[in-house]
């Protein structure tokens, strides 16, 4: 059944989908209208979970680890600074060996204040132990949830995942969204089974302290093992829900007319979306350019991202985040997987922060700098701020 | 692709009018999108809204610049905003106010203007108060004739699924709407 719903809506349905029984959650732009949407959901008795309100987002992750951990299937949703609040407690989370899946917003950090989209909230918790999959679309938005809690969930796995959209194009945009069958995906997921839980019947404590001689690097190790094999589960997961729901998914990169390409665009989110248009324009003027859109940034496609710089001439990462380090993290974390495998020339484009404008335009003159790269060989400059008030050269 | 921005104040539903509009063209088969001004809206504050349509899926994922159709919800958004900002030298504007296009025309110099008293038709179905009328069901139903792009039948269908209330008085506006606005400039 296919419905016009907003990204935001989308997550809530995936959330109700995957009949999570306990959501807790704090309001914030632009995340609000997905708690809002699933509290009315339960309100209505369409979808049976207890809904828990509380007083900071630091709370709503807390009231998360808590239920999770007796043994009930959770999510909550955030954006930007609700993100950074719970920051603590992502980790407890992961290393708690708990699945949690909330929606993430991309929202840009204050100050100044901006509600729009930008990937540095995120970008900012890539390290918490979290699988991290970005959207194009409310169809995906939908789709990851569901595929989140049946990979995550998996006893060899048991991590947490953020589902990842951009603020406003999509969370308030409405597309056709196709609603699969409850049953389905019930028969995809499975009932969540706990690995351990907290049992009056079985008294045990979780999270004790351990001392330096103790496992606690094992723990870490094995959370290291585990975010490796979740790629082997996020495969066979993409691949199953693809053959059950009539999807067409690439479980970590998402390529577009990469074949033949000269210069390939590595992108997250919906510029993706819009560079597809761009590429299709290009390709009939007989420029051969290309978009890799990452879906997963954590696992880390590393294979994936190796195989196509070694394809191609030219890799241009197109960040909407800038870390303060060498380079934004996508491109950060493409060099460091390429160095000593390839010596394409790589750039980074740093654009559309604070949700600003990313147009067709824009991505056209980005490839066809791509390509002058790619026909010379040689990167001007190897971190590029794309459109900043008083550049001409992008506007 | 076709491309819709709509301009309002809060309060007036343009942004519930883009995604009906959108509604009403995926009944028909289109793929679509709809999305507000990614702004912080207020109360009586101008809005923008935007619709896309097309015959495949809609990969667009930035703003409207250069629409094809402008619809105007409020009269007093003419001076207020520039509505013609970008449209398409053949595009055409819809707006909602007693005054024919002709009249019209001698503020908002463009070619294709359209116009209808989308106020009254709402005020005449009950549909909201006489001080705020919400009239952006009834100036979807304009738009279905000024455009020709979606049967009026599937508008008001769409517009029973979606409003919130007075289902059928929203449908019937649009109907009325549809039968009374005034094309110039042909």
């Amino acid at each position: 059944m296919k419905k016009i719903l907003t990204g935001n809506e989308s997550a809530a349905w995936g959330a109700r989908l995957s009949k999570a029984k306990v959501v807790a959650a704090y309001p914030i732009t632009p995340q609000t209208s997905i708690i809002e949407t699933i509290a009315s959901f339960i309100a209505n008795g369409e979808m049976d979970a207890r809904y828990i309100r509380v007083e900071s987002e630091h709370s709503a992750m807390a009231a998360c680890i808590a239920a999770e951990n007796t043994g009930v299937r959770t999510f909550t949703a955030t954006s930007a600074h609700g993100l950074a609040l719970m920051h603590e407690v992502l980790m407890w989370a992961s290393g708690a060996r708990l699945p949690i899946v909330m929606s993430v917003v991309n929202r840009a950090m204050a100050p100044p204040w901006s509600v729009w989209t930008d990937q540095l909230d995120t970008m900012a918790e890539r390290d918490v132990g979290w699988m991290q999959v970005y959207s194009e679309n409310n169809q995906e938005v939908l789709d990851s949830i569901i595929m989140s809690y049946r990979i995550g969930e998996r006893h060899h796995i048991l991590l947490p995942s953020m589902v990842i959209e951009d603020a406003f194009i999509l969370s308030h945009t409405a597309e056709a969204v196709d609603i699969p069958e409850q049953k389905k995906v019930d028969d995809f997921i499975g009932e969540f089974e706990p690995a351990f839980k907290l049992d009056p019947d079985e008294p045990a404590g979780f999270g004790s302290l351990i001392m330096p001689e103790g496992p606690y690097m094992e723990f870490r190790y094995k959370m290291a093992l585990a975010m490796e094999d979740a790629k082997r589960e996020i495969e066979k997961a993409v691949e199953e829900y693809n053959e059950t729901f009539g999807r067409n998914y690439a479980p970590f990169v998402d390529e577009y007319r990469t074949e033949d390409a000269d210069a390939i665009m590595l992108v997250l989110g919906t510029i993706g979306s819009t560079a597809k248009d761009v590429v299709d324009a290009m390709r009939k003027e007989g420029k051969k350019v290309g978009v890799a859109r990452v879906r997963y940034f954590r696992p880390f496609p590393t294979e994936e991202i190796r195989r196509i710089a070694k394809s191609t001439n030219m890799l241009g990462v197109v960040d909407r985040s800038y870390s303060f380090g060498p380079g934004a993290d996508l491109y950060a974390e493409t060099k460091s997987v390429l160095y000593s495998h390839t010596d394409v020339p790589v750039k980074d484009y740093v654009i559309g922060l604070g949700g600003r404008d990313v147009t067709p335009e824009v991505l056209r003159k980005l490839f066809d700098d791509m390509l002058k790269i790619a026909n010379e060989g040689v990167v001007d400059k190897e971190i590029e701020w794309v459109g900043l008030h008083g550049d001409e050269r992008w506007s | 692709m076709i491309e819709i921005r709509f301009h309002g104040r809060g309060g007036q539903g343009s942004v519930i009018a883009s995604k009906i509009l959108a509604k009403a063209f995926f009944m028909e088969g289109k793929y679509v999108s709809a999305f507000p001004y990614f702004g912080v809206e207020r109360r009586g504050a101008p809005v923008t809204a935007f619709t896309r349509v097309d015959n495949q899926p809609v990969r667009a994922k930035y703003q409207i610049y250069e629409p094809d159709y402008v619809i105007v919800l409020d009269p007093s958004l003419l001076k207020a905003v520039n509505v013609l900002k970008g449209i398409k030298k053949d595009g055409t504007v819809l707006i909602n106010t007693i005054h024919s296009p002709d009249e019209i025309r001698k503020t908002v110099k463009f070619d294709r203007v359209a116009t209808v008293d989308a106020t009254s038709i709402a005020i005449s179905h009950r549909l909201g108060s006489q001080a705020a009328p919400i009239v952006n069901t009834a100036i979807l139903g304009a738009f279905a004739k000024v455009s020709g792009l979606v049967k009026i039948e599937t508008v008001m269908d769409a517009i029973r699924e979606a409003a919130p209330a007075k289902q059928e008085e929203n449908a019937q506006a649009a109907k009325d709407a549809y039968e009374n606005v005034k094309i110039g400039g042909e």
